[in-house]
């Protein structure tokens, strides 16, 4: 039980110590994550379609 | 005599070179030569078997491509001193951080049951059972990064890099003719007409071509082997080397496939490899030790790619400079990944195709994001100075990434949905 106790804890400093990005946020940079977050969520929509899928036709 | 010195200076001068050369090589080829690995070789003996030598010039356009990408974590790992997932944590913020470094976990385990499917199946080829493989495998891997000196692995990485020249002479072995080779290969064309599974085969040689864990590896490797800035024009050297090796080996499987069997469907290489003992027992030989060493290779740094990612930001000691004691949970991360990987492979029944598909859609889902931070990142002027990229560079890798990311995206979708590209 402690050991999950510690390994929160360390996620949690984990995420305290990168909590803000160090790269400058131009508008480039902005856009680009911006963009890949799409991406990222219409694949992902596209992977769970497919499992959804296979799961009901068998 | 005047000559005679000026000789003796250069050969000095150019040996120099060279020593300087062996202390520094290493991540750029050992990254390299290991993405051909055992989904890299199935790739390049159906890609012969198919198309035969008419790829050829394809994959020689894929050198300044994985070049190109890999040269800018070699730049990032020198500099900055971090791999490639604190990196991401360090300048995107723990959101993207975590999505990265879990992404990468699951993509390099299944990329690992693939490499164990590859080695089992090279090595059934000689008669020998799967357990005796894993156990052994795992075993061999111990003793490669227990020694505690990354110069040892790496070392011992190269040996392996080495032997996965094997296709040369087998390609000599089966008699290609020279003629056709330089005809059909070198000049670009499409044999067949542009179709569907033409575009599904040249998606699936880019898509081996670069994976997401040669980045994360090659730049970790990089800062465990202590590269400094004044090394980087040695560590592009090394890259480039690297790639133009793992296109050349490329090839000779290309011409092997082509040459021997041309028009049959290949699924994966130890089919490729039994089908070649029919024909010529020695290359058969060579193409089963070649996928067994590609499986090994792949599977060396693929787990070391995710445990010294897990180390940078747990903040583990995570070097291969450190004993086991000194760095538990680094050597436990990396052993974990590896049995289990193995495991999978023993149980029976276990939907190994299916797993061999899904490592290529997941992968769709870290590369573009990885791709994409690696060019932040090397366009952040705080912290690459002089070495920051060029509009040159920018232009040319970006267009590279652009299209890696295009054509990747259109691999998972063709994975995904087979009917959309025939």
């Amino acid at each position: 039980m402690s050991a999950f106790r510690n390994l929160f804890a360390k996620i949690r400093a984990i995420n305290a110590h990168y909590h803000e990005p160090r790269i400058e946020m131009s508008r480039a940079v902005r856009l680009s994550l911006r963009v890949l977050r799409v991406y990222l969520l219409a694949l992902v929509a596209l992977i769970v379609y497919k499992f959804v899928l296979i799961v009901t036709q068998g | 005599m005047n000559l005679f010195a000026k000789l003796y200076y250069s050969l000095r001068k150019a040996w120099k070179a060279i020593g300087l050369y062996l202390v520094i090589a290493g991540p750029g080829l050992v990254v390299m030569v290991a993405d051909n690995d055992a989904g890299g070789i199935t790739t390049y003996a159906a890609t012969g078997a198919k198309y035969g030598y008419h790829l050829i010039w394809f994959l020689l356009i894929l050198v300044p491509v994985a070049y190109y990408v890999q040269e800018m974590t070699v730049r990032l790992g020198a500099i900055t001193k971090r791999g490639h997932a604190e990196a991401i944590f360090d300048g995107f913020g723990a959101f993207w951080g975590w999505f990265s470094l879990l992404d990468l976990m699951i993509v390099d385990w299944l990329t690992l049951v693939t490499e164990f499917v590859g080695m089992t199946a090279a090595l059934a080829i000689f008669g020998v059972p799967p357990w005796i493989t894993v156990i052994a495998v795992i075993l061999l891997m111990a003793v490669i990064v227990l020694n505690g000196r990354y110069w040892t692995f790496e070392k011992l990485a190269l040996l392996f890099c080495a032997l996965n020249l094997v296709y040369i002479p087998g390609a000599f072995l089966v008699h290609p003719s020279v003629r056709d080779v330089l005809h059909q290969g070198l000049i670009p064309n499409f044999a067949g007409g542009f179709n569907g599974q033409m575009f599904f085969f040249l998606m699936a040689n880019i898509g081996t071509t670069i994976a997401p864990w040669m980045l994360f590896f090659q730049q970790s490797a990089v800062v465990d082997k202590g590269m400094q800035e004044k090394d980087i024009p040695w560590g592009r050297f090394d890259t480039l080397l690297g790639s133009i090796i793992t296109v050349v080996v490329a090839v000779f499987i290309v011409i092997v496939t082509g040459t021997v069997l041309q028009g049959i469907d290949i699924d994966d290489a130890a089919q490729a490899a039994h089908e070649l003992m029919k024909t010529d027992r020695y290359v058969g030989t060579l193409l089963a030790i070649g996928l067994f060493d590609a499986g090994l290779l792949g599977a060396i740094c693929i787990s070391l790619a995710s445990s010294w990612a897990f180390g940078e930001i747990f903040g583990w000691a995570h070097s291969l400079n450190t004993k086991i004691r000194q760095a538990p949970w680094f050597y436990t991360t990396y052993f974990l990944m590896l049995v289990t990987a193995g495991l999978v492979v023993l149980i029976p029944h276990a939907p190994l195709v299916l797993i061999t598909l899904f490592v290529q859609v997941i992968a769709v889902t870290l590369l573009p994001a990885a791709l994409v931070f690696l060019i932040l990142l090397l366009n952040d002027r705080a912290t690459m100075g002089e070495r920051c990229n060029t509009l040159a560079q920018n232009l040319t890798g970006g267009f590279i990434v652009v299209s890696i990311i295009i054509l990747s995206t259109l691999y998972g979708f063709s994975v995904l949905f087979p009917s959309i590209f025939k």
